[in-house]
């Protein structure tokens, strides 16, 4: 036995009661409980790690690290580019930080009843965003739901090709490819790019009808696209996909359905997204989540890969509590066979979103997007005012739009510097993804900027490019 | 039959048969069970061996679920429950319509007359019924609606179709699970025959053992069989018409074997069972042989003699 | 050992669905209206939109105030068990979540912080991450991590990306296809094996409790791509030939990943690259202290490799250039992105607190007793009737689990293991882990001890267990029926089978009802 304190967090780590379990078992050292790893396999060596901290030291020693960071609450921030700034309301934070269902794991559906059941709002309140009657539990992204939404529309179609919006976030794409296979594998789902029109940065159709053939799995592009236009084709490029016999998947930002088309009102099969929108922070990335949405048919629950919560009467008539429908599907039932795969995701995110939507209601969504548009239009505007600052595709965006600062004869890379000094984030700089835009950042505003945030902004800029 | 025996239970009893005899024979058993299926029973749960489930199964002709409750040991048919306990809480789900008892198919296996002259143990495939499993899941209330194992045996017989190679002699045991191979191909078969292919085609069914060879002469062989019972064969009980010789000829390599994992992981010895009758051919079998239990996958069986 | 159990009682509020709440007009929030500046310069919202995508209907959320909306998820928390009594949830490995930990990841520093932004102005986020990286390497013997997986199977699948990508730089991904799992592998490695396009071979144990050598030789090949194993795997037994396993493998050109799953009970006892493996993975939400939320994240699969896959991992990655830390995005072998981002980094940032409040010695310790806690808890279990063990020819003690069966239990009373996870919640005690699928054993379960419970709680555990077996041979029917204690009753079986009654959503629930009478 370690003649040492016993650590806070382990109970049994006084040595009397491990000599009372030892005696318990019948054996002298905790040591010969370990036989079956053989000698060759042991540890060469003691671990060297750093020495164990208090909680004070480590509240002191996490402070001084932390305190290196400089946050977009430090600064103003106009980052976005697939997670975004909103507000999220105290009640938010105070519902998903409970222990009760933070430190859980999932039990039966009538001893975690509360997790179960704030689940099912999740999706029964994104269904009403959606006007879509199924809704799977939340996958670890956007980039993630659109990969096996197109996994999903291979094996739904038997088909082996599939159409991708260019005008698409490259972090996402690269999942999808990632998702869709190496060309050596028997499975491979090939991917064309479709054009965007440089004009508008709508989705160029004649480059989609010539992509589109007996091949195409499904055709997929997003609502606003990334680079914030609203794709306002939706529906004629919708009408194409269904000619060539493919699926339509649509990807949306949630917190525009106040205000925006629910992409089934203009024939999207497959719906994926973000769920960070609804009440979830930043988190340096890690605030992140996607949703995959359908029609309520047989064919397309059958290929989900996500968990799906049902309600259902309990055994005491007129009660009703929440299950696990379709599990049987999944990898965790079929292993190999399961459709895709499952584990770990953000479910304590759709906690966060559930409280969200029901503290935003129907109209806290649309005036949040009515006000998101006026803002971002106006900090659009105000922007392209200035001398060599030009909007790239002016009308026609949600939250986020294109600036270019070609004729200021400077980089982003050299403006955000300039801007980070004054303690603005600038636009995340889209000039190596995106090279046919040349110096351009890709801004966001949103419902969290003011009117003299926008100005201070400008007053930035225009003070930049002077020099 | 068995009426005293049920109302001294407290059961409520309708008597449909009477044996005209003290000792029952095989000849009660099927009248009593042609009568049940005429009434429309939901199931008939039978007590005894491999030849009584034969007898029920052939005055039935499948019309309704079997289940049998296990009177000795070592039963080769698929239809029992493991335990006499374990039957009878399976009739129980079924028959209140619990969402985790299913149906599925099941061989019924015939003892071999031959064999047992013999000296030996074996059996014959004599049909198939329908009868009622257990579905196991991690959670409770809950089933499932999908036929995940029909789903996967389906998907491995059309991979295993499309692989057919051309000019390839392919004979294809008997059973539901090569019958798939078959329904992919969009050919014939026979359920309880052997039965070969040829270039996507049938080239004979029902076929023998000196059939099986002379179709084999001067063409590469491949065997695709699934496993037999409830003791797991693979060959040399239901499918003996796949001989040693015909084995030996083919080679141990262009062997195919299709199977459910959950059959897989029911072998009460963990192993797959060959009987050939021919040790030297059993020896040559043993160890390990890989099953396919889905399209690209495979599950590493051992074979035991 | 003696236990008096303490009655309980699970809250009743008889909560209804969110969407069958709240009053016409009331709000939850507002917001500001814009400014007169900006509404006279851009007008009304609607013209921005093209008139095409105007919505034309207000989705039917519900219109709740503030504190409706609060105290119905507080009361939902409470109706949710979770950690508040005993969860001894096998091969999740039930761990403290410390609260300072959670305490400091919620600070504006990291909520707040923006994955895109400069590098300068991240340090701390970056310091962090990198410093999680170089424990993890000296737990593992490894050469790099990655944090980007959001979970454990992420990280596999990150494993079979990266699987790809080397073959494919040797120019061999097209004939090696195949990865070998064993049965007792976590389904997520067949899985995203399968997923990424490989086909998958299971090896099936032998009575050790482990596949033999000689199942393993009779499958690998120059068509091998990888093997995915766990070791000690889900019942507590460890492959003694698991050296002798990676020799194999890479002698035919293929990759070994270790799946650290079971790490618990092997933490500081050896590492994953001197056993030979190329590359391992760490759940970062239970080996190390950061919660699970419901087994459902985030969460974070750290995934570690050897010098000679680094290349190939997910970019970017975080590097120390003297005293500043960076992101390095100019790796051309990189598979590129598994997830959006640089991972969860406050999953991140609380398994950095955890390790650091635990130290070298706090791991080894938390080892011992887990592994001590496990064998403990066998004792008692076995002395319960209808119980056994897996394997009963291996009789060397288990690791941090063992794998029980109810199935005698089951024959002789007809109550299965689905009414004993039920039961046991009328005590207040989180029902048990079965067992991942395929069910090897009838009627499973695997307790896991770990070291945060003391053992008077251990103790509590296994009185509830033998009072539940008591229970089934005397009256079975109250197990049947069971939960009686709980917010509500078990669901009747059937309904969520049928796609004319089974609803997803409230919205689809509302039409079957309505389509149905």
């Amino acid at each position: 036995m370690r003649d040492v304190s016993a650590h806070p967090y382990m109970a049994n780590s006084v040595p009397a009661i491990q000599q009372e379990m030892l005696d318990s078992i019948g054996v002298a050292t905790v040591e010969e409980l370990f036989v079956q790893i053989p000698e060759d396999h042991r540890l060469s060596r003691p671990l060297h790690l750093p020495p164990a901290l208090s909680e004070r030291e480590l509240r002191r020693h996490l402070l001084d690290i932390l305190s290196k960071n400089s946050t977009t609450e430090d600064n103003l921030s106009f980052l976005g580019a697939g997670i975004w700034q909103h507000h999220v309301p105290a009640a938010v934070d105070e519902i998903v930080r409970r222990n009760e269902w933070l430190t859980s794991i999932y039990g039966e559906p009538s001893s975690d009843h509360g997790l179960y059941q704030a689940w099912f709002e999740f999706c029964s309140q994104l269904g009403e965003l959606l006007n879509l009657d199924l809704v799977g539990m939340p996958v670890r992204s956007w980039g993630t739901a659109a990969g096996h939404a197109l996994r999903m529309a291979a094996r739904l179609t038997g088909r082996n090709e599939v159409a991708v919006v260019r005008a698409i976030d490259p972090e996402r794409l690269s999942i999808i490819r990632n998702y869709c296979e190496p060309p050596e594998m028997a499975n491979h789902i090939a991917i064309r790019l479709v054009d965007y029109d440089p004009a508008t940065g709508l989705i160029d159709l004649d480059d989609l009808r010539a992509a589109l053939g007996q091949q195409t799995a499904a055709v997929y592009f997003e609502v606003p696209c990334y680079l914030g236009v609203i794709e306002h084709q939706a529906a004629e490029i919708a009408a194409i996909a269904r000619v060539a016999g493919a699926q339509t998947i649509v990807g949306v930002d949630p917190i525009s359905l106040g205000v925006l088309s629910a992409p089934s009102a203009y024939g999207a099969d497959i719906v994926v997204g973000t769920i960070q929108p609804l009440g979830i922070h930043l988190h340096a990335g890690g605030g992140v989540g996607g949703f995959i949405a359908t029609r309520d048919e047989p064919r397309y629950a059958a290929e989900y890969p996500t968990l799906f919560i049902n309600i259902a009467e309990t055994i005491k008539p007129g009660e009703y509590g929440f299950g696990r429908a379709l599990l049987e599907q999944s990898s965790y039932d079929q292993r190999e066979n399961g459709k895709d795969w499952i584990g770990h995701s953000v479910y304590m995110w759709a906690v966060a979103a559930t409280a969200y939507m029901a503290t935003m209601g129907p109209q806290g969504f649309v005036e949040i997007g009515e006000i998101i548009l006026q803002r971002a239009h106006h900090a659009a505007s105000r922007l392209g005012d200035l001398e060599g600052v030009r909007i790239s595709f002016p009308s026609g965006f949600f939250k986020e739009f294109v600036v270019n600062f070609d004729d200021t004869k400077k980089s982003v890379s050299e403006i955000n510097d300039a801007l980070r000094a004054e303690g603005i984030f600038g636009g995340h700089d889209l000039s190596s993804d995106f090279p046919e835009l040349g110096q351009s950042a890709l801004y966001c505003v949103t419902e969290v900027h003011t009117h003299a945030d926008i100005e201070r902004l400008v007053g930035a800029v225009q003070k930049v490019i002077a020099r | 039959m068995g009426e005293a025996a049920a109302r001294a239970t407290g059961l409520d009893v309708t008597v449909i048969h009477h044996a005209d005899q003290e000792q029952t024979s095989a000849t009660d058993t099927a009248s009593a069970a042609a009568t049940m299926a005429d009434r429309g029973v939901s199931l008939i749960l039978f007590v005894g061996g491999d030849g009584t489930a034969r007898d029920v199964l052939s005055a039935t002709s499948d019309r309704v679920p079997l289940l049998g409750v296990p009177a000795g040991v070592k039963m080769h048919s698929a239809v029992f429950g493991t335990t006499p306990a374990n039957a009878g809480h399976l009739a129980a789900l079924f028959l209140a319509r619990h969402p985790s008892a299913r149906l599925r198919d099941a061989e019924v296996m015939d003892l071999d007359e031959d064999a047992i002259r013999a000296g030996r143990v074996s059996a014959h495939l004599h049909g198939h019924a329908r009868s009622p499993y257990e579905r196991r899941l991690v959670q409770n209330a809950k089933a499932g609606s999908v036929p995940g194992e029909t789903e996967s045996l389906d998907a491995v017989a059309r991979q295993v179709a499309a692989q057919m190679r051309p000019d390839h002699l392919y004979i294809l045991g008997p059973g539901t699970t090569t019958r798939r191979v078959a329904d992919a191909l969009g050919i014939p078969s026979t359920l309880l025959g052997v039965d070969a292919v040829l270039n996507g085609e049938s080239i004979g069914l029902d076929l023998d053992e000196q059939a099986l060879l002379r179709a084999m002469e001067g063409r590469e062989t491949e065997i695709i069989v699934g496993v037999l019972g409830g003791q797991g064969s693979l060959f040399g009980r239901g499918n003996q018409q796949i001989s040693a010789e015909v084995i030996r000829r083919v080679g141990r390599h262009r062997i195919q074997v299709i199977s459910t994992v959950q059959k897989l992981i029911a072998l009460s010895t963990g192993a797959l069972q060959v009987d050939t009758g021919d040790p030297e051919m059993d020896a040559m079998l043993a160890g390990h042989l890989p099953v396919l239990t889905g399209p690209g996958r495979t599950t590493l069986v051992r074979v035991q003699a | 050992m003696s236990v008096e159990l303490k009655q309980y009682q699970a809250p009743v509020w008889n909560e209804p669905v969110i969407l069958d709440m709240g009053y016409p007009g009331r709000r939850g929030v507002l917001f500001a209206a814009v400014e007169p500046e900006i509404r006279q310069h851009v007008g009304d919202a609607s013209d921005l939109i093209p008139f095409a995508m105007r919505r034309q209907d207000r989705p039917a959320l519900p219109e709740l105030s503030e504190p409706e909306v609060l105290y119905h998820y507080l009361r939902l928390s409470q109706q949710t068990l979770g950690m508040m009594g005993i969860s001894l949830f096998g091969t999740c490995t039930m761990k403290y979540n410390p609260q300072i930990n959670e305490a400091m990841a919620w600070r504006p520093e990291i909520t707040e912080l923006h994955p895109l932004q400069h590098e300068d102005t991240m340090q701390g986020a970056l310091e962090i991450v990198h410093n999680m990286d170089l424990m993890l390497r000296e737990l593992s013997g490894m050469d790099q991590f990655v944090f980007q997986a959001g979970g454990g199977s992420e990280a596999a699948f990150t494993n079979c990306a990266v699987t790809r990508a080397y073959h494919a730089s040797k120019g061999e991904l097209e004939q090696r296809d195949e990865v070998i799992v064993t049965i007792q592998t976590h389904p997520c490695n067949p899985a995203t094996a399968a997923a990424a396009g490989f086909k998958v071979i299971t090896l099936m144990l032998d009575e050790s409790g482990y596949p033999s050598l000689d199942a393993l030789k009779a499958v690998v090949s120059n068509r091998t791509a990888a093997i995915m194993v766990n070791n000690p795997d889900d019942m507590g037994v460890y492959n003694p030939d698991m050296k002798e396993w990676v020799r194999i493998v890479h002698e035919a050109g293929g990759l070994a990943f270790y799946d650290a799953a079971n790490f618990n009970g092997t933490m500081s006892k050896l590492r994953a690259r001197e056993i030979g493996f190329d590359a391992c993975m760490f759940m970062l939400h239970k080996t190390f202290g950061a919660p699970k939320s419901g087994v459902g994240g985030p969460a974070t699969g750290a995934y570690g490799v050897s010098s000679e896959l680094a290349p190939f991992l997910p970019s970017p990655l975080v590097v120390r250039d003297g005293d500043r830390y960076r992101l390095d995005a100019d790796r051309p072998q990189s598979v590129g992105k598994i997830r959006e981002f640089l991972g969860n980094v406050q999953v991140v940032l609380k398994a950095y607190a955890w390790t650091r409040s635990m130290g070298a010695e706090g791991i080894a310790q938390a080892s011992d007793i887990s592994v001590l806690s496990n064998n403990y808890m066998e004792k008692g279990l076995l002395a319960i009737r209808g119980v056994t063990r897996s394997h009963p020819e291996a009789t060397t003690p288990r690791m941090e689990m063992t794998r029980y069966s109810f199935q005698q239990m089951k024959e002789e009373t007809g109550v299965d293991i689905h009414d004993v996870q039920n039961r046991m919640s009328d005590f207040g005690i989180d029902p048990l882990w079965a067992s991942h699928e395929p069910w090897l054993l009838p009627e499973p379960f695997t307790p896991e001890a770990g070291e945060m419970y003391g053992k008077e709680a251990l103790d509590r555990w296994i009185a509830v267990i033998a009072r539940i077996s008591d229970e089934a041979y005397s009256d079975p029917e109250l197990v049947k029926t069971s939960p009686h204690n709980q917010a509500v009753h078990r669901l009747k079986p059937g309904m969520i089978d049928d796609p004319s009654s089974r609803s997803m959503t409230w919205r689809a629930f509302k039409r079957k009802m309505a389509a149905t009478g």
